[in-house]
């Protein structure tokens, strides 16, 4: 496929490893935001090609693993109620909650669907007048344009049987709390390429200056990846932290501005919990009060509701970047994605489910 | 999650700008998609889609900057070179 293919050449993929050898004279650490990223780098073994200097640690960007429980345990009391059509991203379905997931209330009777897109369960609401139907709206930046834009029609359509449970999560936020940990690891960011295609990439120039990093917008393919690490180095080996664009055949530095003004129009900034890294102020999105009737956490009565994360897991420090999968004890023996102790063995971008696919045997 | 796919615009409907939809042709997969974010866009250009939803077009001169930069670091010669038709 065109943009895809070209940027999976193994030569030009070389060509990049050795350039990278050659730039590389100290340790360094960088981490990869996005889940995407992550499962690109584990897949294609970007990593296999690094320097021995260079180490990749794997960010919190996969919004199904950083979703708190206490949100999974209100999908799951909202998807069985019996007057319910829960529609929900394929990933989320498999998440544990505290004592069940959603496919176990799919599997005892309840009408929990997998859709493509938010506006799928929209049209589900639209030929289902008689039925309430939810939307688990999970994501970063990238999903809310979407999500924003189900609400809006919905409201324009006068559609006043569906609602949303939202759990938004916000990339600048998350990586400022990683900064911030005493002993954070990380001396360099490759951006989520399809986070800043919405957002553009202003936003990290604060963050930049501030905590000294460098910080490269990066695209998803093997040779995108490569790119993105080469000018990461490079910038830390001459002693710059700057925001660089390495994915501008999609990111334009302002971002998409019809959608950032749709987002605005349908969300606000809010507190959320990060699953195993706790809450992190301004660093998601809740409906706005003039959209307040489509809020599912209002409209059933659940936004009460709170529940603490299980102990076993660590994807807490996997996602911020402390703990590789390889290092837990439970990894491969007693969480597996059949069954998973917690959101990062779950979702294919997580990046335990990534080692477990492609790693495993290997090690 | 944050999953985008390129495809190319084949067809493009509707007046109201909110729910301008078009035909994408993903590697021969062709699907209804809201264009309502990427009101510049017309037919034959590629755009990134994400949940149903182009979120960016694709920039044809942008997209060749993997290889350009490559070229700069000194490296495309040895690629070429390597490169036996």
């Amino acid at each position: 496929m065109r943009f895809i293919d070209e940027y999976r050449d193994a030569r030009a993929a070389q060509q990049y490893a050795r350039a990278l050898k050659r730039i590389t004279t100290h340790p360094w650490t960088i981490m990869e935001v996005c889940g995407g990223q992550t499962h690109a780098i584990v897949k294609f073994g970007v990593d296999e090609l690094l320097p021995s200097e260079v180490t990749l640690v794997h960010g919190p960007g996969c919004p199904v693993c950083v979703t708190p429980v206490e949100l999974i345990e209100k999908a799951i009391e909202i998807a069985s109620r019996p007057n319910v059509i829960f529609c929900s991203f394929g990933d989320m379905l498999r998440v544990p909650g505290l004592s069940k997931d959603l496919l176990s209330v799919k599997a005892a009777g309840g009408d929990v669907r997998i859709v493509y897109s938010p506006l799928d369960a929209l049209k589900l609401a639209v030929d289902h007048p008689e039925r309430e139907v939810v939307f688990f709206a999970v994501g970063f930046e990238t999903t809310a344009p979407a999500n924003a834009m189900a609400v809006f029609q919905a409201s324009r359509s006068s559609v006043r049987n569906f609602s949303l449970l939202v759990s938004h999560v916000l990339v600048p936020p998350a990586m400022e709390a990683i900064l911030s940990f005493p002993d954070t690891r990380v001396q360099g960011f490759l951006a989520a390429g399809h986070v800043c295609a919405i957002m553009g990439f202003t936003e990290y120039e604060p963050i930049a200056q501030k905590y000294r990093v460098p910080i490269v917008v990066t695209g998803f393919e093997p040779l995108d990846i490569l790119q993105g690490i080469y000018m990461c180095i490079r910038q830390l080996e001459e002693g710059r932290a700057e925001v660089e664009n390495q994915y501008s055949r999609s990111v334009r530095r302002e971002g998409n501005l019809p959608a950032q003004k749709l987002i605005r129009e349908v969300f606000r900034v809010v507190p959320r919990k990060w699953r195993g890294v706790g809450e992190i102020p301004q660093s998601g999105l809740g409906l706005q009060e003039r959209y307040a009737a489509y809020d599912a956490e209002a409209r059933f009565g659940i936004a009460h509701y709170t529940a603490e994360e299980p102990a076993e897991c660590m994807s807490g420090l996997i996602l911020q970047g402390i703990r590789k999968p390889l290092e837990c004890p439970a990894f491969g023996v007693r969480c597996t994605p059949e069954h998973p102790l917690g959101a990062t063995m779950v979702s294919s971008e997580g990046a335990c489910a990534a080692y477990y696919q492609y790693r495993r045997r290997k090690n | 999650m944050c999953l985008a796919v390129p495809g190319k615009i084949m067809g493009i409907e509707g007046e109201d700008p909110i729910f301008r939809t078009g035909k994408v042709n993903f590697g021969g997969i062709v699907k209804q998609i809201n264009l309502a974010y990427v009101p510049e866009a017309k037919i034959g250009d590629y755009v990134l889609v994400h949940v149903g939803f182009a979120i960016s077009t694709i920039d044809e001169a942008e997209a060749q900057e993997v290889f350009e930069y490559l070229r700069q670091i000194g490296e495309l010669a040895e690629l070429e070179e390597n490169h036996t038709p």
